[in-house]
């Protein structure tokens, strides 16, 4: 596998942001998910929960309800306004003011006619879709109280809604109440503090089901308004509640960090007397549950421990595979790191702010598997705080060390890096080319003499850096294909070649000595979560979502021989149930045919030159290979080198003196900052 | 086997009640349990024992209430029959004979005329490969039917019976078996399965330990061995199934029922705490803590009003259904191991042995009841596993009752072992033992065996320890202490060239003492201390010795672990005689001259009486059961038997007892023994209006009386002239025993008062009930000799008019 020098940085305070809504699209299979900070991501449900989209979000902007509409993504928070994103260009649309204070719920029809969201002031207001923009069309009866929650008939007929203490049910013809129906207080001293009706789900059969701050999940019926049955799920709030799309199943989460679900279920067996039993209970947070999705096959669930939890349901599972286990979302499925390969220093991209580091150095030599002593200690150089409300969406450093860049959703900062001793200090590139105002995706060339900012249409522009300024050299731009914003850029050593992935799957590849389109990989199902472009073969190698991989010749246009023994000889068992995908592909230059890879979990060395393991031979092979002897190492070892020794890897990265940069966030760490759940009593009844 | 069907085993007395689930008469009014050999019913007000339904075999193994006709029950045993009987009276109505031995037995209303049997799939038991079959219970006029119509249902399940139930209207049956559960539905003969994981990231153990349906839903309630609670639904799908769970027992869930009407689920395991689930309302529940020891089984009775539970110390509860314990019903306690000899309380014939921890117990064979426990440790019993505590390991009495010896010893694994003497006396006036002496230091190492002089004069104890002495205790004037009150002091301290002694003996006479250390016995004057002998037989150490009694307490018994038994004589201070058998325990009969020698060998046990004049055995009995035994006493019979037959002849005085490894109290029977108790059964006729006590029989006995005088001139005035003063003086002529606690006398009465209207009917019933009663008898006693057509169409009429009066006359009750 070879030895190398690593750097342990566990100096990255990344902290993800807690998740505060979440919104399923069942065409086309894409979870919403809002975080507290403001961003907005889109997952893809079917292929392997990839992180496709990242919308940064704004200082100041707590989004407190997601609503797709058709295939439009609509969001409303505290700040009063309602938000359409454009997804193509993964941006803000535009946002309106509803005029009715905070807003705490928004919820579209099934029709995808009109928007309802709830307000501060105690209007349920009505807001008409239209082509390119939303219209405000009129507030139901004003109520005394906030409206903390909303659901929408299927008929798009009448509306529920939570409030503080009652549920309204509203007819939307006439914009009245129809009945109003009271949610009990709790016992005792909770008796003095208001019921708040989280969350209220209205079924086709005209079922109410409602969680509320006592922890009651309550169903009503809405011809009498009145009470079916009430089940006591936890001692403190259910905040959130999901139907299945067949209106059969129905999930519940809690401050207690549980998800409770309920089935209609038949009472006596071959007839028709459904009722809804509590039935499962899973366990998967230690924080409030903010937001729970009962998506076709999954329970998919996210609160103040910021993880996105994917709980499969086996019954409606058919075949069981690693596709559908559960999988825990911590860190997104983007660098947040970058390296200057050539200078050791490392660029931490937070949501507000970057840090440049400079590495530590150790001495000598040890034994492996040894700590090295540490000659100096690694050096914050740099806090660049972010102008403006935006938050970061993608930035870089030059492999020089001399460049770093940043981009927010509305503008793109350039800056020079003086270096001299122990004094560092950055000049802002002023006068930038006006097609750089903003940017999806940043890459330098190799030699730093050039960056390339992906931009909308599938894009790339490429700017040329020189101790003067900057200058614009010219676009790149696809032959044909979708427009979707680039999330991947890769450059090749030489300089000649740069390739973009973007969320259409699609991979194109540019040669930047004629500054055209060169070829565009054959198109996968499956989205790109790594490339890089060998330094001496110029090849391509991909790593996509479902774990496969792929090298292709650019110079040849066609994949690889080694490419397609493994698509023929399929992978390993165990490779493809790894549940995280592969954030980046570097490539050993003391052997060239070494392929690193990494993921949350591991670090994984292919060496091409070894053949390919079947699912009868041992995966992780790496302690029998040490018992055996030289000649026996040989007939068992196979291509898949897998070090498990590092976990919660955020990033691992190659610099140029033959070290391994790996970036780790554990995850306790994580869970320390948290806030502190809710006090739970463990033992004795 | 055939040659001795004159003298059987049998589980008689002592037996486990909580073998099985116990079961509620409709009427709430009997608690039916499995109790070795028989089956027994209890009232479930006074929780007296009523009778016993005897005709088995072998181990009950079932028992379950008829469907059709609810004073009825069914039984079924290890014997292979399946007994159908009339509980109240204790009459067997048919035996069904199966041919297999038979481990459970379901019913369900829906399936009429037949039960469902759990049967060894294997001769070969330990394999445990049990199988459900179904078998239709022939209709026939004859007394014993063969019931040949067995169809197997499943040959997935469990040994333990709690994991079969049916469900809602007998549709589908729910059995389970390690970790798969199968619900097979008897319509759509189909069976659909669920398996569990052995066990997930959390280390929970998953394997089913009971099921129960509920009556009314579908709905599966099934307990599990790391405590959860499933209740599983819409189980016609494959896949769609689902399951809720609970979760609050600690460890394994032992059983689970629903109430009737199903708006509980009860539930227990180890932590004695019955636990009420509230159907479909999740986490709601209550609680019934401290029970006694872990519950193993909970049913209900038909109406929801009466829980039962049944726990491992070997007692059944009774429990109201507002969670109030009404009734306790306490069998032989069964600890993990009898530490102790069984004893005989020369003062109350009743059984002495190891009973609650660091208690004895004090349990009466005759009336099969648990008569008290005597703290011995007063020390708290702190419930936590692996922790040492205190034990009585020895106890003794003296000839008369008066004094009682015990030795309570902890650190037995460990090397620090602390133990002392007790010597208590008995109090007069309380009735009970009470400490006189204790002695912390009696010996430097532990003591092997004590026993008490026999004579009647002056008490002595012996003691025997592993530090080579023995000392002679007795009870006198200390000169320091000037007290009225005599405590124990050491006497006499005797070694024999250092070697350790291990058994003690008294003659009959107390004249002398045999100690015996490892291969030498030697003989001792208590009254001079004299060594007066020594007696060997090498090799071997010596096992166990004791004298003669009555006529041949010349003789001294020995037998060594060479596997060699030698009787001395101890005028010529001679060998009599000795024979080469493996003798693992010597117990002399008190009241004969017999001693029975049990001896283990090719793992079986076998039995040989003898006289020690003569060296022939006057019975042997081969394979009295498959475990090594260890304990043994010899009962005194409170009336002599009369039996001729010589084999039999060695149980007339006295019965015996003895213990078995795994806690079975097992006895010998005689024909003619067995006999006299069944014509008993027979002939007890009950007045069923009051629960039968032998308080109320003898009550009932006196009232009959009155009722004659009083019947011809006017029936309906007899009842207030039921003088008060004559029950209180019966009552007084009472040994203490029989009282029952103030409060019952009370209740009672008021019901005697409050059945007044009722009496006159009642009466014409009693009349009309003897008359039955004669037939009846009279057709039991003629079933061998052929009957004539005449004949056998009358006993057809008697058994179809059998009970439907009684039934009636049971729902009319309040």
């Amino acid at each position: 596998m070879g030895e190398f020098k690593v750097h342990r940085v566990r100096f990255f305070d990344y902290m993800p942001s807690g998740i505060r809504a979440l919104a399923f699209n069942r065409d086309t299979e894409r979870m919403a998910v809002a975080r507290m900070d403001g961003s907005v991501e889109i997952f893809h449900c079917s292929d392997r929960f990839f992180q496709e989209k990242i919308i940064p979000g704004r200082e100041q902007c707590g989004i407190e309800g997601l609503s797709w509409v058709g295939e439009r993504l609509f969001s409303a928070g505290l700040n009063g306004g309602i938000t359409e994103y454009d997804l193509t260009n993964q941006k803000v649309k535009y946002t309106i003011d509803a005029y009715g204070g905070p807003i705490w719920t928004i919820t579209g029809n099934q029709q995808g006619t009109h928007l309802a969201v709830g307000c501060e002031d105690g209007t349920v207001k009505l807001f008409e879709v239209n082509e390119d923009k939303i219209q405000f069309e009129r507030n139901l009866d004003r109520q005394k109280s906030r409206i903390v929650s909303l659901s929408w008939h299927p008929s798009g007929s009448k509306i529920a809604a939570g409030m503080m203490d009652m549920i309204q049910i509203f007819n939307v013809e006439t914009g009245h109440s129809i009945h109003r129906m009271l949610a009990d207080r709790g016992v005792g001293t909770s008796r003095s503090k208001e019921c708040v009706v989280w969350s209220v789900v209205y079924l086709s059969d005209g079922t109410i089901v409602s969680g509320d701050s006592v922890g009651m999940v309550k169903l009503w019926d809405d011809q009498t308004g009145t009470l079916i049955k009430s089940h006591n799920v936890t001692k403190c709030d259910v905040l959130a509640l999901s139907v299945s799309q067949n209106e059969d199943s129905l999930v519940a989460g809690t401050s207690e960090g549980t998800v409770v679900q309920f089935q209609f279920v038949s009472m006596v067996l071959g007839k028709d007397d459904n009722e809804w039993v509590r039935t499962r209970t899973f366990k998967n947070h230690t924080h409030d549950i903010r937001a729970v999705a009962e998506i076709t096959t999954a329970v998919v669930s996210g609160g103040m421990d910021a993880q996105l939890v994917v709980k499969p349901l086996l019954d409606k599972i058919e075949v069981r595979s690693a596709a559908s286990a559960l999988r825990k979302i911590h860190f997104p499925h983007r660098r947040l790191v970058f390296c200057a390969r050539k200078s050791g220093l490392m660029l931490f991209q937070y949501p507000g702010h970057l840090e440049l580091w400079r590495l530590g150095e150790s001495e000598g030599k040890g034994i492996p598997g040894s700590s090295l002593f540490v000659k100096r200690n690694p050096e914050k150089l740099l806090h660049l705080k972010v102008k403006g409300e935006d938050h970061i969406r993608c930035s870089a450093v030059s492999p020089c060390g001399e460049w770093i860049v940043y981009s927010t959703a509305s503008s793109l900062r350039l800056y020079r890096l003086h270096c001299d001793n122990n004094n560092v200090s950055i000049t802002k590139i002023s006068k930038l080319p006006k097609v750089l105002s903003s940017a999806n995706q940043l890459c330098f060339s190799s030699d730093s003499s050039h960056l390339f900012s992906a931009s909308t249409q599938s894009s790339v522009h490429i700017v040329s850096l020189s101790q003067s300024g900057c200058k614009f050299v010219g676009t790149l731009k696809p032959k044909s294909g979708s427009h979707q914003a680039i999330h991947l850029l890769a450059a090749s050593e030489d300089g000649e070649w740069l390739a973009s992935a973007n969320s259409d799957h699609e991979v194109h590849i540019y040669n930047l000595q004629t500054r055209k389109a060169h070829c565009t990989v054959p198109v996968y199902s499956s989205a790109v979560t790594a490339m890089g472009i060998h330094a001496t073969t110029n090849c391509l190698f991909m790593m996509y979502a479902d774990q496969q991989m792929c090298e292709y010749s650019i110079e040849q246009k066609q994949y690889t021989d080694w490419s397609r023994t493994v698509q023929r000889k399929g992978l390993h068992r165990l490779w493809m149930e790894r549940d995280t995908p592969c954030l980046n592909v570097m490539f050993n230059p003391q052997n060239p045919s070494h392929v690193i890879l990494h993921d949350t979990y591991m670090l994984c060395i292919i060496d091409q030159s070894l053949p390919l393991p079947d699912d009868k031979t041992q995966f992780y092979n790496q302690l029998t290979l040490k018992s055996l002897t030289e000649e026996q190492r040989k007939s068992h070892s196979h291509a898949f080198k897998v070090c498990k020794t590092f976990k919660d890897i955020l990033c691992v990265e190659l610099i140029s003196d033959q070290s391994l940069v790996v970036v780790e966030r554990p995850l306790e760490d994580v869970a320390t900052q948290l806030p502190a759940p809710i006090k739970q009593k463990k033992f004795a009844t | 086997m055939v040659e001795q069907s004159e003298v059987r085993v049998v589980r008689c007395g002592g037996s486990k009640i909580n073998l099985r689930p116990p079961i509620i008469s409709t009427d709430s009014r009997f608690v039916l349990c499995a109790s070795g050999d028989s089956v027994k019913v209890y009232s479930t007000r006074t929780e007296e024992w009523l009778h016993s339904l005897q005709g088995h075999t072998n181990q009950v193994t079932g028992i379950t209430l008829n469907p059709a006709n609810h004073l009825q029950v069914y039984s079924c045993s290890a014997d292979g029959t399946v007994k159908l009987w009339d509980f109240i009276d204790g009459i067997l109505i048919k035996t069904f004979i199966i041919g297999y031995p038979l481990f459970a037995i379901y019913v369900s209303e829906k399936h009429d005329g037949i039960v469902f049997l759990h049967i060894a799939m294997d001769t070969d038991s330990k394999n445990e490969c049990f199988q459900l079959v179904a078998v239709h219970l022939p209709k026939s006029a004859e007394q014993e039917v063969e019931a040949k119509e067995l169809s197997a249902v499943s040959s997935r399940i469990s040994p333990n019976p709690s994991c079969t139930a049916f469900g809602r209207e007998g549709q589908y049956i729910a059995f389970a078996r390690h970790l798969q559960l199968n619900v097979y539905f008897f319509r759509k003969q189909k069976t659909y399965s669920f398996s569990l994981k052995a066990t997930d990231k959390k280390g929970a153990k998953n394997a089913f330990t009971c099921i129960a349906c509920h009556p009314a839903d579908d709905c599966i309630a099934t307990g599990h061995e790391d405590g959860k609670i499933r209740l599983w639904r819409n189980f016609i799908h494959t896949k769609e199934y689902t399951y809720s769970t609970q979760h609050w027992h600690h460890n394994a869930v032992n059983t689970v029922c629903f109430t009737p009407e199903g708006t509980n689920l009860l539930s227990g395991g180890i932590e004695s705490v019955l636990v009420q689930w509230q159907y479909g309302a999740g986490n709601r529940k209550e609680f019934l803590p401290r029970l006694g020891g872990s519950i193993l089984h909970v049913s209900t009775s038909s109406d929801g009003q009466l829980f039962c539970t049944s726990h491992s110390d070997n007692k059944i509860t009774v429990i109201e259904s507002s969670f109030k314990v009404c009734g306790v019903i306490q069998g032989l306690v069964k600890g993990d191991a009898v530490l102790t000899d069984l004893m005989i309380d020369p003062r109350s014939k009743a059984l002495v042995l190891n009973g609650k921890p660091g208690h004895l117990q004090f349990y009466s064979l005759l009336r099969d009841k648990h008569l008290y426990n005597l703290d011995i440790v007063q020390q708290e019993y702190i419930y936590e596993a692996g922790l040492d505590q205190f034990e009585v390991v020895k106890a003794a009495f003296d000839i008369k009752g008066y004094w009682l010896a015990t030795v309570e010893e902890r650190g037995q694994k460990s090397s620090d072992l602390e133990f002392s003497l007790k010597l208590w006396a008995y109090d007069e006036r309380t009735q009970s033992f009470v400490l006189n002496t204790t002695i912390t230091a009696a010996h430097t190492d532990r003591i092997m065996s004590m026993c008490f002089s026999s004579s009647e004069e002056t008490t002595m104890l012996v003691t025997t320890a592993e530090d080579g002495q023995f000392k002679a205790w007795c009870q006198g004037a200390d000169a320091d202490t000037q007290q009225d009150q005599n405590f124990w002091s050491c006497d006499f301290v005797g070694s024999y060239h250092n070697l350790k002694p291990t058994n003690c003996s008294f003659s009959a006479d107390s004249s002398l003492l045999a100690v015996s250390f490892q291969e030498v016995i030697t003989i001792w004057s208590p009254d001079t201390w004299e060594l007066l002998t020594t007696l060997c037989q090498p090799p071997g150490v010596v096992r166990d010795l004791c004298f003669g009694q009555l006529s041949c307490s010349k003789y001294l018994i020995a037998t060594t672990t060479r596997n060699l038994l030698c009787c001395w004589n101890l005028l010529t201070c001679a060998l009599e005689w000795s024979t080469s058998v493996e003798v693992s325990k010597l117990q002399p009969d008190p009241l004969s001259e017999n001693v029975a020698a049990f001896s283990y060998q090719s793992k079986h046990t076998d039995l040989f009486v003898f006289k020690p004049n003569e060296p022939r055995p006057l019975f042997t009995h081969k394979n009295v059961c498959s475990e090594k035994m260890h304990r043994a006493v010899f009962v005194p019979r409170e009336e002599p038997l009369n039996n001729c037959d010589e084999s039999s002849q060695w149980l007339n005085r006295s019965q015996l007892y003895f213990l078995t490894q795994n806690m079975d109290l097992l006895t010998f029977s005689t024909a003619t023994e067995e006999d006299r108790m069944l014509s008993s059964s027979k002939r007890l006729v009950i007045d069923d209006s009051v629960a039968v006590t032998p308080f109320y029989l003898l009550l009932g006995k006196h009232r009959q009386q009155q009722q004659k005088l009083n019947t011809p001139s006017h029936p309906a005035a007899d009842k207030p002239q039921q003088p008060q003063g004559s029950l209180t003086c019966l009552l007084l002529s009472f040994p203490s025993l029989f009282f029952p606690p103030e409060m019952e006398m009370e209740s009672s009465e008021q019901e005697m008062n409050s059945e007044k209207e009722e009496e006159h009917s009642e009466e014409e019933m009693e009349a009309c009930d003897s008359q039955q009663e004669l037939r009846a008898q009279g057709s039991v006693d003629e079933v061998t000799p052929k009957l004539s057509k005449a004949q056998e169409r009358e006993l057809k009429r008697v058994r179809k008019t059998d009970f439907s009066w009684m039934a009636g006359l049971i729902d009319s009750k309040p």
